[in-house]
């Protein structure tokens, strides 16, 4: 076989996987737009013979769509303001000052990153309701602040790592102190590496459902996803609502993985590059 | 150039004890959060696994093992959680991994527009895990669902999908087969650093694309697949929001994953004690999992140097 038609051939696996995986959103989108009754029918149609886009708008009637996402978004600039910030001042850290146990705690970073949540998640929790912090969105936003997590911190880390020494010892010799070769030299260098967390922390805490869901009872308090899953309670054979709902929570996802591919690609990249 | 050496030497030891104090300043938010948040609450967890604590109940009573006795010789849902959760995470690790180097190696092919089919692939991803679920439902129902539509065009027998004892866990594979493509861009990245110059050795020698993949590949990016083998297991072992979002645990338990039961045990049942101990169980089958691998690393991953 001639080298064009293996390449010829290679399209046919990429286009069929790239249906599988487009497929599920075209359902989405379409359902989200059809009536109670079309959306019943079988064999389905792919698309709504009226486009019903006050689905969406229904959505915001039956719950609280606007407080949802205000909460959301309550908890969301602060935790991604604290994990930059953070994960920042301890990438920094391992990858560049020499303190003592350097490796000892950079060794537990990492390993945090595999233990399971559920072995701190009940003293955590039972520290939080004694605190009076339970339906408040302090256990949800004061962690970002303590180093946003192994990832993160790893992930700067990395980035530190590859800015070249010399720039340290030339702003040393000419008598910088380390704050300053800090915020003057390396913060500059490290604005992609921001990016890329920045864009990870909105993705996770978006997405997120199990904190929220834990901490969050009183419904003033929900956020998005909690949102969801409150409508999926009550309206659960109203598939449209319910695939509405989930496009308008899909779609700033979305948007944000577009602006932002670049870096979501250069931050899975790197964490390959750990392993060697 | 001696005496530069030497005022350099000095500079850097006047600046060690600066940058002990500087290090552990900038560091101290990690430190501080690791005692706060992982270290204080294990060793709480730990006490609190040997106790009959509860939020409500003020008490707070010593029981021993009490708990992990009742756990390993009285708890049904115990012993059916474990073997729903190692099946979940054996069959969906296995079948992920296989799925994204498949997905990684169509990706690395040089043909245009596969910057397209990354986004394509990276998309499911990206979707909120509660609205995925929501939507897999609905793609996953018997009556009115896209999946027995497909089924049905192809003329074959309908499935109940998650609504079922039987394919409940296959179900949820296939769910986590469709957003494979985080994993697949892992595999990407290490894929893009083979050395071309061992598959042009193979090449010379006669051998073909299996030959290339077998000897080359596989072997180079070993330590990306140990990497995705555990972060995919140790991920897998934690499901949760499949569970408490579509099945509620059921048909049947099919789907009670362990998550699930801590969280039932811990915030429903108000059983923090008991829970805690159900964690620590988690905990210890987690690590002793992750070590074995660890340990039959050494035989089949390989580090750039060992070349």
């Amino acid at each position: 076989m001639s080298k064009k038609k293996i390449k010829m051939m290679t399209y046919i696996p990429l286009v069929f996987i790239g249906i599988i995986s487009i497929v599920p959103f075209l359902w989405l989108v379409r359902s989200a737009l059809m009536n109670n009754t079309e959306i019943f029918e079988f064999p389905p149609k792919m698309i709504p013979t009226k486009w019903l886009w006050s689905n969406f708008s229904e959505v915001f009637k039956v719950i609280d769509f606007k407080t949802y996402l205000l909460n959301t978004f309550i908890i969301i600039v602060p935790v991604i303001i604290g994990t930059v910030v953070t994960s920042c001042m301890c990438g920094y850290a391992f990858a560049r000052l020499n303190f003592k146990y350097k490796n000892f705690w950079f060794a537990i970073v990492i390993a945090t990153m595999m233990l399971p949540s559920a072995v701190t998640l009940i003293p955590t929790f039972i520290m939080w309701s004694k605190l009076g912090a339970v339906n408040t969105f302090w256990p949800l936003i004061l962690p970002a602040f303590f180093g946003g997590g192994g990832f993160n911190i790893f992930l700067m880390r990395q980035f530190f790592t590859a800015i070249p020494e010399e720039l340290d010892e030339a702003a040393i010799l000419d008598g910088a102190t380390r704050f300053q070769i800090f915020w003057k030299i390396m913060l500059p260098l490290v604005k992609p590496a921001m990016l890329v967390v920045g864009f990870f922390t909105f993705m996770n805490t978006w997405n997120d459902f199990f904190n929220p869901l834990i901490y969050l009872n009183d419904p003033k308090k929900q956020t998005l996803a909690l949102g969801l899953l409150q409508l999926q309670g009550s309206y659960s054979s109203e598939w449209n609502l319910l695939m509405a709902a989930s496009t308008l929570m899909t779609i700033p996802a979305v948007i944000i993985f577009f602006f932002g591919q670049k870096y979501f690609i250069q931050g899975i990249s790197l964490t390959s590059g750990s392993k060697s | 150039m001696s005496l530069h050496r030497n005022k350099q030497k000095r500079v850097w030891t006047a600046d060690d004890k600066n940058q002990n104090l500087m290090g552990y300043l900038f560091a101290s938010p990690a430190i501080l959060g690791l005692v706060i948040f992982t270290i204080l609450p294990m060793i709480a967890s730990l006490f609190l696994s040997f106790t009959d604590y509860s939020v409500l109940n003020l008490h707070l009573h010593w029981v021993g093992t009490q708990n992990y006795t009742h756990i390993f010789f009285n708890d049904i849902f115990f012993r059916k959680s474990l073997l729903v959760t190692f099946t979940y995470a054996i069959g969906s690790t296995a079948a992920t991994l296989v799925a994204a180097l498949i997905l990684a190696l169509l990706m690395n092919a040089k043909v245009r527009g596969q910057s397209i089919f990354r986004t394509l692939f990276y998309l499911p991803v990206i979707v909120p895990a509660i609205a995925s679920n929501i939507l897999w439902m609905w793609l996953f129902n018997p009556d009115f669902g896209l999946l027995n539509a497909i089924l049905r065009f192809f003329g074959l027998p309908k499935s109940n999908w998650v609504f079922d004892e039987k394919t409940a866990i296959p179900s949820l594979i296939l769910m986590a087969v469709w957003a494979c493509g985080g994993t697949a861009l892992i595999f990407l990245a290490g894929l893009q650093d083979v050395p071309e110059t061992l598959l042009e050795d193979v090449e010379v020698e006669g051998g073909n694309w299996w030959d290339k993949f077998v000897h080359v590949i596989i072997p180079s990016i070993s330590p990306i697949i140990f990497f995705n083998l555990i972060m995919g297991l140790i991920g897998s072992f934690q499901t949760f929001t499949q569970a408490y979002v579509m099945t509620n645990g059921g048909p049947n338990n099919a789907t009670l994953f362990y998550s699930l039961l801590i969280y039932r045990e811990a915030f429903q049942d108000n059983q923090m004690g008991y829970a805690s101990a159900l964690a620590w169980i988690l905990f210890v089958i987690i690590g002793i999992f992750t070590l074995f691998i660890f340990r039959t690393a050494k035989s089949w991953v390989f580090y750039g140097s060992d070349k």
